[in-house]
């Protein structure tokens, strides 16, 4: 009984990921998309801690389009990070009992 | 009923700057009608939604925060509300409106639950459904 936690908000902007973070239980996912996307950069220290800190507890994802949409270099983000492309959050919205989107 | 589905609603934003907090109480009464297992969850900006006394006619806008007292005569009467959220914001159970239902005795009880971050996360991880605002 696992849940998808999307997070279509950048975390300089809005607290979504660190809430998100904050309420996901071992053995949940997060996917970050959209500006949520931002928070996946290796080399913003504070919010790269913030998701470094929930693994290996949970699996962070983070949407390979709105990566290259952005100009984020898939080396750029956050190591433990598994870059997904449509098909593949398709699959982890089947792949977990419920999806909860932090907007 | 063996279809009976749980749903939470996740309330995350302060009233009156955006439509979500009036779109979220809209679609949780309209949903009362089809006799599901509903919860509300009030957290991070969110708790503002339940502050007793808003006034809204300086601003031009309807106050629809009354009509969360109507909850529980559509037999919602499950409102849990994040302690973590409320005292990072300064506010405590006493800043917020009483939100009541019936019990089977015909008394009128709190249908609000304060709960610690750690439970709100337990009571998301029970849903069938949870729908976002």
């Amino acid at each position: 009984m696992s849940t998808l936690h999307t997070v279509n908000k950048s975390p300089f902007d809005r607290g979504s990921l660190a809430s998100a973070l904050a309420h996901a239980l071992p053995g949940d996912a997060i996917l970050l998309i959209e500006d949520g996307v931002v928070g996946a950069r290796a080399a913003a220290q504070k919010t790269a801690d913030l998701v470094q800190a929930a693994m290996p507890a949970c699996s962070l994802y983070v949407l390979g389009p709105d990566l290259a949409a952005r100009g984020i270099p898939v080396t750029d983000v956050v190591g433990g990070m598994t870059v997904v492309d449509y098909a593949g959050f398709v699959d982890l919205v089947a792949g977990h009992d419920r999806t909860q989107a932090w907007l | 009923m063996s279809d009976t589905k749980r749903f939470l609603y996740v309330n995350r934003k302060a009233p009156h700057g955006t439509v979500y907090a009036l779109e979220s109480l809209e679609v949780v009464l309209i949903g009362a009608a089809f006799e599901q297992d509903v919860s509300l969850a009030f957290l991070d900006d969110g708790v503002f939604q339940l502050i007793k006394k808003q006034v809204t006619t300086g601003i031009g806008v309807k106050n629809f925060a009354p009509t969360y007292r109507a909850l529980g005569d559509y037999d919602v009467k499950k409102v849990f509300v994040e302690r973590e959220s409320l005292e990072e914001r300064g506010l405590s159970e006493d800043d917020l409106m009483a939100i009541t239902h019936e019990n089977d005795d015909e008394e009128d009880v709190s249908s609000v639950e304060i709960v610690d971050r750690a439970r709100m996360a337990e009571i998301m991880a029970a849903q069938d459904v949870i729908l976002s605002f």
